[in-house]
């Protein structure tokens, strides 16, 4: 079926990977940009071509998330592949990398095949598996980083089961290394956690919950750095959560090691104050921390230390959440919110518009090695339109996400979807009260 | 005079105004006093042949406790029945948890059976203030986890108040394992309140971290704690916490940390010691100064059932029907 040509007119342009910042307009035929920017706003149109004018809206390279699980396999209950893409879709991501800790474990190049196939059939945006790096997450036996990345694979992660074993990291980030493979870890060390819940400091005390010591990130990103540096491997660290591991990250790239670092919108956005009156939608890992910590990580985002947003979406139901504090599950939903939370630093002044979108869409693309995160001519034709001020406060029960596990119930953001398109099709669009649907089932 | 339907709380002072008691935090320095003034009203009805009110007649009190205690329950269910309560007492074992009963399905269970007070001892933090967002009920606190356990600091305070005519201006030890204990957060809370100093002591691996900034003075020398002290509240340590390397011995922990007469000759000599049970001898005290006419130990447990009576009855006073009207069907749970 051939897909309509497509033209966005009267928008603002942003495109970081050509350092494109200006009003113009986005052409896009066979589900593929033809051009975008100013010298598209002049081209003719198409016969049969979708014409909408964007009113002044930023468009830009939909949003690509690192890191986002969804429940399938296992618990469907909680997300789905086509949930989890349509979630994705009004938040305008467009790619999005999946997080081997289901169940079972997508530790086996047939698992990435039934991921792959099953988001051809039911997901809406870009679906990327990320692998298991050691099977059943056991941190013991290496998975088949080969066949899995022949598979479809893009990345391999351990999801929130840190490898422990020095030795068996060192050989996997050495021989993923061998077939281009990019190692994602989540710096933590399991031991120093122990049964913490929140960040560890006056308020945990205060709560009489057991914390969480900042070193218990600091000593694993430590080790992983060292390694990193031995093995030449593709380090990506998941999410840092505090000041001294920007300090850490900074320190690394400045000696040359080669690793590249993501940080959650939530962690930009809210702290461990946030929590109040022992909020579980807040409880997520890494936990929130200070804000002193929030405002390093900011800064780490701002001079290029920290590499990429994620959304870390978590979906998670009430069964999970409706506990005490420190028996609830970690995670948040965010598919919905990255780029909204994210735009606060914008509106901060904190980041320019161009920096947010490299960090949410091009910088991301490039780390996973996926044709995604630009919008050259040639490129597929993933766009996300949206109005960067629009104010709109966030209602749970509307989100798309199958489960509504929100860090951000009520909040009040500016900026919102307003469209977004993935291999040229338009998937969601803002409906008459202004917030972004589903259009394309 | 308690018991008595036109009570009047001390002109003073506002009169207590919360629907729960989930700790001391929240609570202001007149709601402590009101609680401890009723106390001693109810000390001497506790000391009368006829012990029975009428207060709580035809209210339903349910000690939910998630975690075994024979102390507190007994002397909740003891403070409710002498105010004239049917009191019934659940004890919800941790396994039936693991069955898939969250702690939210049993409040809404228990509040359809319409009860009017909820009594909770759970082992996380935070969860006795979960469960009272689910009932339509007063709930009490009766400990969760390291978080609060506001009527233990509230019998230590009448406890003391009793023996030193007042709580301002006094030093206050409270010694042991201070990372896990519930007891020390809403003692440290309630002392502050009322004007008290409080320090606290214990080997740095059982002090929370940032114990400091909670405005207390935090040191780990029993010597510099008890110097001049008032009181010395010792704590009870737990022994599974010689597992994980937060001491290497009970031995070595009571050379250091234990209550002797040594160590308590630092502190006044008309000194008030106290424990809030049950004792490991040997370990955290002496038992020798546990029998000694310093020690105030089976006092604090007369005291619980004074202050728990106190709090019931204070708290009945705002029951959704405390005059007689019938509760309105409630529907839906929030």
């Amino acid at each position: 079926m051939a897909v309509q040509p497509v033209k966005i007119t009267n928008v603002r342009v942003i495109d970081p990977s050509r350092n494109l910042d200006a009003p113009g307009a986005i052409l896009m035929i066979d589900g593929r940009i033809i051009a975008a920017g100013p010298d598209a706003a002049a081209t003719g149109v198409p016969d049969g071509c979708l014409v909408l004018d964007g009113r002044g809206a930023v468009a830009a390279p939909g949003l690509v998330d690192m890191q986002v699980r969804a429940g399938e396999p296992g618990a469907e209950h909680l997300e789905t592949l086509e949930t989890a893409s349509k979630a994705a879709a009004t938040g305008g991501v467009t790619s999005l990398g999946l997080m081997p800790d289901t169940d079972p474990v997508i530790d086996d190049a047939a698992l990435v095949d039934f991921l792959m196939r099953r988001a051809r059939d039911t997901a809406v945006v870009h679906i990327h598996p990320i692998a298991a790096l050691t099977k059943g997450l056991d941190g013991v036996e290496m998975a088949e980083i080969g066949l899995l990345r022949e598979a479809g694979a893009v990345a391999f992660s351990n999801g929130r089961h840190p490898v422990a074993n020095s030795a068996i990291f060192r050989h996997a980030l050495t021989y993923a290394r061998d077939f281009g493979g990019l190692v994602i870890h989540h710096p933590e060390d399991a031991d120093l956690r122990g049964n913490g819940v929140m960040h560890e400091g006056e308020r945990a005390t205060r709560y009489g919950l057991p914390g969480i010591p900042e070193e218990a990130e600091l000593v694993m990103l430590d080790r992983d750095v060292r390694l990193a540096r031995l093995t030449g491997g593709r380090y990506h660290a998941a999410q840092i959560s505090c000041a001294r591991s920007v300090e850490t990250v900074r320190r690394a790239k400045a000696e040359g090691i080669k690793l590249t670092v993501g940080v959650s919108a939530n962690h930009l956005s809210l702290n461990e104050l946030d929590i109040g009156m022992w909020r579980t939608f807040l409880k997520l890992s890494p936990p929130l921390r200070t804000e002193d910590d929030r405002e390093a990580l900011i800064e780490g985002v701002k001079d290029g230390t920290i590499d990429v947003i994620v959304s870390d979406h978590d979906p998670q139901d009430v069964e999970r959440k409706r506990h005490p504090f420190a028996e609830a599950h970690d995670g948040a939903v965010g598919l919905e919110t990255l780029l909204p939370a994210a735009l606060r630093l914008v509106h901060n002044e904190q980041i320019s518009l161009p920096t947010l979108i490299d960090k949410v869409a091009t910088t991301p693309a490039a780390i996973l090695g996926i044709d995604a995160g630009t919008l050259a001519p040639g490129a597929p034709g993933d766009v996300v339109v949206f109005d960067p001020d629009e104010p709109w406060v966030l209602d749970r029960k509307a989100l798309v996400s199958r489960s509504k596990n929100t860090a951000f119930e009520d909040a009040r953001f500016s900026g919102r979807v307003k469209a977004t398109f993935v291999n040229g099709r338009l998937v969601a669009q803002a409906g008459a009260d202004g917030r972004p649907e589903i259009v394309l089932a | 005079m308690l018991g008595s339907p036109s009570h009047d709380p001390s002109p003073d002072f506002p009169p207590f105004t919360h629907r729960h008691l989930l700790g001391i935090e929240g609570l202001q320095p007149w709601d402590i006093q009101a609680l401890l003034d009723l106390s001693e009203s109810a000390i001497e009805v506790s000391r009368q042949v006829e012990k029975k009110r009428t207060t709580l007649r035809g209210r339903t009190q349910i000690n939910l406790f998630f975690e075994a205690s024979t102390r507190t329950q007994s002397s909740f269910e003891l403070a409710g029945k002498r105010l004239g309560a049917d009191v019934m007492n659940m004890s919800v074992a941790s396994s039936s948890v693991k069955k898939g009963e969250t702690l939210v399905d049993t409040a809404a269970t228990l509040n359809a059976m319409r009860p009017d007070i909820i009594v909770v001892r759970h082992h996380a933090a935070g969860a006795v203030a979960l469960l009272a967002r689910k009932v339509g009920c007063s709930v009490i606190n009766a400990g969760d986890s390291a978080h609060e356990h506001p009527t233990q600091a509230l019998l230590d305070a009448l406890t003391i108040r009793r023996h030193k005519g007042k709580l301002e201006g006094l030093i206050v030890a409270i010694c042991g394992d201070i990372l896990h204990s519930r007891v020390a957060r809403s003692n440290l809370l309630l002392l502050h309140a009322m004007g008290a100093q409080v320090r606290l002591c214990g080997p740095s691996t059982l002090l929370p971290p940032d114990a400091a900034r909670l405005g207390a003075h935090v040191t780990t020398s029993m010597d510099e704690a008890l110097e001049g002290a008032d009181v010395v509240m010792m704590l009870r340590l737990q022994r599974e916490r010689m597992n994980a390397a937060f001491i290497p011995s009970t031995r070595e922990y009571f050379r250091y940390y234990g209550l002797d007469a040594r160590k308590l000759a630092r502190a006044k000599p008309d000194a008030l010691v106290m424990h809030p049970g049950p004792m490991n001898r040997g370990v955290e005290i002496d038992p020798a100064i546990a029998e000694s006419p310093q020690s105030v130990i089976n006092e604090q447990v007369e005291m619980g059932v004074a202050v728990r009576m106190a709090v019931l009855e204070a708290l009945a006073q705002h029951l959704p029907n405390a005059h007689g009207e019938p509760i309105a069907d409630e529907g839906q749970l929030p």
